[in-house]
């Protein structure tokens, strides 16, 4: 069954990151999967310090300074992209086959230069290195006319604050598709804007990943959005991947405890508003095996001795958890 | 809205204009008027939920009720006394029992004191002289939000987001407001979080008996928290009514359109779900007629003749659009 599955664009296995700290070893990332599949668009979700910035981060190759993986590897196609040397990431990765969408599109745009300067300096256009600048304008203005900036003929002309919110996060999509690649990171691009804005953003997005056969990689905190986007997901927490599978299916039928007790709180199903009780653990000092079992009501012994292995329960939805070790079907 | 009870909070076609002052040999500041006629009545122990986008008004009429900002007209009644049309500081004073919690906690409290001691700081200014008192009742809000005594003497950055929340709405409420004005008070917050805070907001309404004013962009969380719910489009009420009714039959087309964009636990609604056109525009470059009319789908010619006014659909439901009958409570956005 296996077999008939196409190859993912992007994998990410058994990925660990730690960053030194003055108090020491922070665990950000342990043991950590995804896998982003042609054509598809993958949410990432989970609440703030579960480290999917830095796993976004890490497939980038731009950690913090003192920021290294100790374990895993990131396949782009056949290569492994924590061995590359910086420069090939630097040619060849980023925003070249992996464009970027950044979170605030009011901090990635510099106020005091105009929208064309910024394009025209930071974008690349695709095989030829040494386009001239009327190609690369023109080139601009098709990516402005593809994520439907009104006006993109004069808009290089203006300055970032002249534009709205959701007209600035078009730029910086059109900005990420410049060097036609095949793969999309994007980070919370939706978080500072408004709901219909937010909607016009998410259709767009939809609309040029089935145009241009893009994947993305969507990292979200808001279920309702992944919900709306994305057509797989992986649920994160402390730093562990604990649940992947087809949106319809985690958000209606959660495997894991701390999908199921999340969900729980999101105000459309809540029986009673109560949160999670604990409170997510110091990277510092992170428990053995999962990370969530200080806080779960199934916790049993065996929780503490390993991380529990992946298991698909059923066919595409896999869960991190030793409730459900007998149940893999796969 | 027509109600047998009295209102605790009665505001009448209030009017908020920001700029307007000419500065010594320049131009007169352009106005802009962020709050345009609104009416609306808070209830003793409703909750009133004020949706809308960034820029529609709706922390203007928290701010303006409160008296930090000062209307431009319109008559505020509070427990049927006159509160409008008063000096700042006298406005203020008249509405000690209106109170606000900041959407930022963490920015609100003074990195320099502790909890202990901004709790302390609030009473005192609104005159409780007796130490002896003013500790009990820091001890008693810190116990109510869920918080240890022993809270007093830690420090604003010590504490996570929610503990944060909680310690606002602690001081807040070692003053005994009858009002309680939220704005936005989960925005920022986890997800496992929220469900704390907004518990814990729910929980407090009932044992003190409050009255919420509660500002909100996410509208998951007023439908859950809200009986009622006014939604805002620059700097007006489009419509207003009981939050059950309205979130199963939205009547003005941008209420229709802004609860469809709102993303929801089921998946797959994006297909079918067409994008409002354009940005919301300034306030202070207002069409004519109906502001919502350049975006409308509905729009038609007489759309541009006037402001609609509100006008009664259902019980103790209101609505401000002229095309109501014509486009029909079926017809999706």
């Amino acid at each position: 069954m296996m077999l008939e599955k196409p190859n993912p664009v992007l994998e990410i296995r058994g990925l660990s990151v730690s960053v030194g700290t003055d108090e020491g070893e922070a665990r950000i990332l342990d043991n950590a999967g995804l896998a982003l599949m042609p054509g598809s668009i993958h949410g990432v979700v989970g609440e703030s310090g579960c480290g999917k910035s830095t796993l976004i981060r890490a497939i980038l190759g731009i950690l913090p300074k003192r920021g290294r993986a100790t374990a895993g590897s990131i396949m782009l196609g056949e290569r492994n992209l924590l061995e590359l040397p910086a420069d090939t990431l630097q040619k060849e990765v980023r925003g070249r086959a992996i464009g970027f969408i950044p979170q605030d599109p009011f901090q990635a745009l510099n106020p005091v230069f105009r929208v064309g300067t910024q394009l025209l300096e930071t974008i690349r256009t695709p095989g030829d290195s040494r386009a001239t600048r009327e190609t690369k304008k023109a080139h601009v203005i098709s990516l402005l006319k593809a994520v439907q900036l009104p006006d993109a003929e004069h808009a290089l002309d203006r300055y970032p604050h002249q534009f709205s919110g959701g007209q600035r996060q078009r730029l910086l999509i059109a900005a990420a598709l410049a060097s036609s690649p095949g793969i999309i990171l994007a980070d919370e691009p939706t978080t500072a804007l408004d709901v219909t804005t937010q909607l016009q953003i998410l259709k767009l997005l939809r609309g040029l990943a089935i145009e241009r056969g893009l994947s993305m990689l969507f990292v979200t905190h808001d279920f309702g959005v992944v919900a709306q986007l994305c057509d797989t997901v992986t649920v994160m927490y402390a730093g562990q991947t604990v649940e992947s599978g087809p949106v319809g299916q985690v958000l209606k039928a959660p495997y894991h405890p701390y999908t199921q007790m999340l969900l729980a709180c999101h105000p459309e199903r809540a029986d009673e508003l109560a949160g999670i009780p604990g409170a997510v653990p110091s990277p510092l000092r992170p428990p053995t095996g999962c990370r969530f079992s200080p806080r779960c009501p199934s916790a049993r012994p065996e929780c503490n001795a390993g991380q529990p292995p992946r298991v698909a329960p059923s066919p595409g939805h896999a869960v991190r958890c030793v409730l459900h070790l007998d149940e893999a079907a796969a | 809205m027509s109600g047998s009870d009295t209102a605790l909070l009665e505001i009448e076609d209030l009017v908020t204009e920001f700029g307007g002052a000419k500065p010594f040999l320049g131009k007169a500041q352009r106005i802009v008027r962020a709050v345009d006629g609104v009416s609306l009545q808070l209830k003793p122990g409703q909750a009133l939920g004020l949706v809308g986008e960034s820029g529609c008004g709706k922390t203007t009429i928290a701010k303006t009720a409160l008296g930090l900002v000062r209307e431009k007209s319109g008559t505020m009644r509070l427990e049927g006394r006159v509160v409008s049309g008063l000096s700042p500081k006298a406005a203020r004073a008249a509405r000690t029992t209106i109170q606000y919690v900041h959407q930022d906690p963490g920015a609100a409290l003074d990195p320099w004191w502790s909890i202990g001691h901004a709790l302390d700081e609030a009473l005192r200014i609104h005159g409780v002289t007796d130490k002896a008192e003013r500790t009990t009742r820091v001890d008693e809000m810190l116990l109510a939000v869920g918080l240890d005594p022993s809270f007093r003497t830690r420090y604003p950055h010590e504490l996570s987001g929610g503990q944060q929340r909680r310690v606002g709405l602690a001081r807040i409420l070692v003053l005994r407001p009858r009002i309680v004005i939220l704005d936005e008070p989960t925005s920022g917050l986890d997800l496992s979080v929220q469900a704390t805070v907004l518990g814990v907001i729910d929980e407090l309404r009932r044992r003190f008996g409050l009255t919420y004013l509660f500002v909100s962009h996410d509208l998951s969380v007023v439908e859950r928290m809200c009986e009622e719910v006014a939604i805002m489009y620059l700097g007006r009420i489009v419509e207003i009514g009981p939050t059950k009714e309205i979130f199963a039959r939205p009547q003005h087309p941008y209420t229709r359109a802004l609860l469809a964009a709102a993303p929801r636990l089921e998946p797959g609604s994006l297909n079918d779900t067409p994008a409002l056109p354009g940005d919301p525009p300034s306030p202070s470059n207002l069409v004519a007629g109906c502001a919502f009319r350049p975006r409308c789908a509905f729009a038609a010619p007489k759309c541009a003749e006037a402001r609609p006014p509100l006008r009664q659909i259902g019980v103790r439901h209101l609505a401000a659009c002229v095309r109501l009958d014509e486009i029909g409570a079926d017809n999706p956005a």
